[in-house]
């Protein structure tokens, strides 16, 4: 009994040491954005970037509450998180189930490893005027080229981690009696979930940023979209505006899935 | 409940970048069912193999092994193997390590009974305090209780344990073994388990098979006329020394030989 309460206090204390940490890190995330806007507006004041063409934080925050109250924002950002979503998922899909193939297959990795390197090194960004001559305007051309963005970066993280897992495990299966899509379902899945959460981080990031370059391109909606209006117009705290919301949006979405990482591989050893 | 195994003239030869290797010529060995045989020999002299072979990963090259009077062409649940590196499943706990087999198609059990058995099991091991917990959590000894549980939760009818103490310290080996004759005490199983610890194997088994390199072959198969139960005071008595060191030679004799390069 004693053995318990001793363990639940140990649970306890180190609760207590995790929630310390985590308002330390908040207090610290939010001190280091406190710096950047400081340097900004003392930049402004001592006139080393010129406080006429460059917007001070209040400014940008008041856009920030005129566009959000006209609905125009929330529009934008709707519709550039809608692309990311669409182009993003087909592109994971597809790098799950040919990342599969590949590392399954001997004959099809041969094939297809000298493929993914070319493509891989190709700017998805270079894709768009292509795009935009096969498919039109539409959202079609932007997302097929998220599509591209978040495929192969996935595919590779994804066929790496099936070509180097440890055969003992299936070995382990066979002798208990498991059959080929057990092995699959309860052996291989299981072990590749951390390496398709990475795939997806990874994907995601590039996938942004080629969005907002496709939206700079063309569009009439988006976060880049609003930036180039207001490049048009010269308006300048919507511009700056559109560059903040961009790292802000990337850093939430890293944010979420790094939650879920973290609860899916609860069962993997870490490094201190 | 246990069966016996038949080696039946096994050879096995492997080509490869420096020409063929003869891992096995012709071994021959009977096992009686109930029996815990333990295989030695220097490195190199295809023990792993030959457990390799019986646990149904490799075919030999010629020659059959046999299960009472059936031949064995695969792996599968009747032959539990225990491994050097744990192979537990790290993304499971102990319990759903021990529960794996059970769940799976092969060997369909219901749901309370799956839960009785692995609670039996991690009771038999004495992993009760650890039951919930993941693979990272526990010492090697611990690690290997469990897969030991987990090859037993879908009753194997032999246990084939290739060197699964070759990574744990003196101490952990010398309990290790103990806890594995009472397990095997309670619920008896056909044994081949594979070491280098000439001591392990006089003092686990009831023959010692010594194996000879280049190419592996059986050398000497040494009976341990010692009564179960053990424990570590057989290792003090005349009679065990005595089997250690007719063991001991041959083995000697044998890794002198590897090392002079035949």
């Amino acid at each position: 009994m004693s053995d318990q309460e001793e363990k639940k206090s140990i649970e306890e204390r180190i609760r207590k040491t995790r929630r310390k940490e985590r308002w330390e890190k908040t207090c610290y995330f939010f001190a280091s954005f406190g710096i950047v806007a400081a340097v900004w507006e003392l930049s402004r004041a001592l006139h080393i970037i010129d406080p006429q063409l460059f917007p001070s934080v209040f400014a940008v925050l008041k856009s920030f509450v005129t566009l959000s109250r006209d609905g125009s924002l929330q529009k934008h950002m709707y519709a550039s998180f809608l692309r990311v979503l669409s182009g993003f998922t087909i592109g994971i899909v597809m790098a799950v189930i040919l990342g599969f193939l590949i590392g399954w297959f001997r004959t099809v990795r041969l094939l297809i490893d000298p493929m993914t390197n070319f493509f891989r090194a190709l700017p998805p960004i270079a894709l768009i005027p292509l795009m935009i001559i096969f498919f039109g305007i539409g959202e079609t051309p932007k997302i097929v080229v998220l599509c591209y963005a978040s495929f192969f970066p996935a595919l590779v993280v994804i066929y790496q981690a099936l070509v180097g897992l440890d055969p003992i495990y299936i070995r382990a299966g066979k002798t208990l009696g498991a059959t080929n899509s057990e092995i699959f379902r309860k052996i291989i899945l299981p072990q590749l979930i951390p390496h398709i959460i990475t795939a997806c981080r990874v994907s995601l990031g590039v996938c942004w940023a080629t969005l907002v370059a496709a939206e700079l391109i063309a569009a009439q909606r988006g976060i880049g979209a609003m930036m180039v209006d207001a490049q048009n117009f010269c308006q300048m705290p919507p511009l700056v505006l559109g560059i903040l919301l961009i790292g802000a949006i990337s850093l939430a979405m890293d944010t979420a899935v790094r939650a879920i990482e973290r609860r899916a591989t609860a069962w993997q050893e870490r490094l201190p | 409940m246990e069966k016996g195994i038949t080696i039946e003239h096994v050879h096995m030869t492997y080509s490869g970048i420096a020409g063929t290797v003869e891992a096995l010529r012709d071994v021959n060995f009977t096992i009686e069912p109930g029996e815990f045989i333990c295989v030695v020999g220097p490195s190199g002299c295809g023990k792993t193999t030959l457990l390799n072979v019986v646990a149904g990963f490799l075919q030999p090259t010629s020659g059959r092994v046999l299960m009472d009077d059936r031949e064995i062409s695969g792996p599968g649940p009747d032959r539990g193997v225990v491994f050097q590196q744990y192979a537990v499943f790290p993304w499971l706990t102990v319990r759903e390590n021990i529960e794996f087999g059970l769940k799976l198609k092969n060997n369909r059990t219901s749901a309370s009974q799956t839960r009785e058995i692995a609670d039996h099991f991690i009771d038999l091991v004495d992993l009760n305090k650890f039951r919930d917990s993941y693979p990272k959590e526990l010492s090697g000894g611990m690690k290997q209780r469990v897969a030991i549980a987990r090859s037993y939760a879908v009753n194997p009818e032999v246990l084939l344990m290739d060197e699964p103490f070759g990574a744990l310290d003196a101490q952990t080996r010398q309990f290790m073994q103990e806890a594995l004759l009472r397990i095997l005490a309670k619920e008896r199983k056909t044994v081949i388990f594979i070491t280098h610890g000439v001591e392990e194997a006089a003092f686990l088994s009831t023959r010692v098979v010594v194996m000879a390199a280049n190419p592996g072959r059986v050398r000497e198969i040494i009976p341990v006329d010692i009564p179960y139960p053990r424990d570590a005071a057989v290792k003090t008595t005349p009679g065990f020394i005595e089997i250690r060191a007719r063991v001991d030679k041959v083995v000697r004799e044998e890794f002198r030989k590897q090392r002079n390069g035949n």
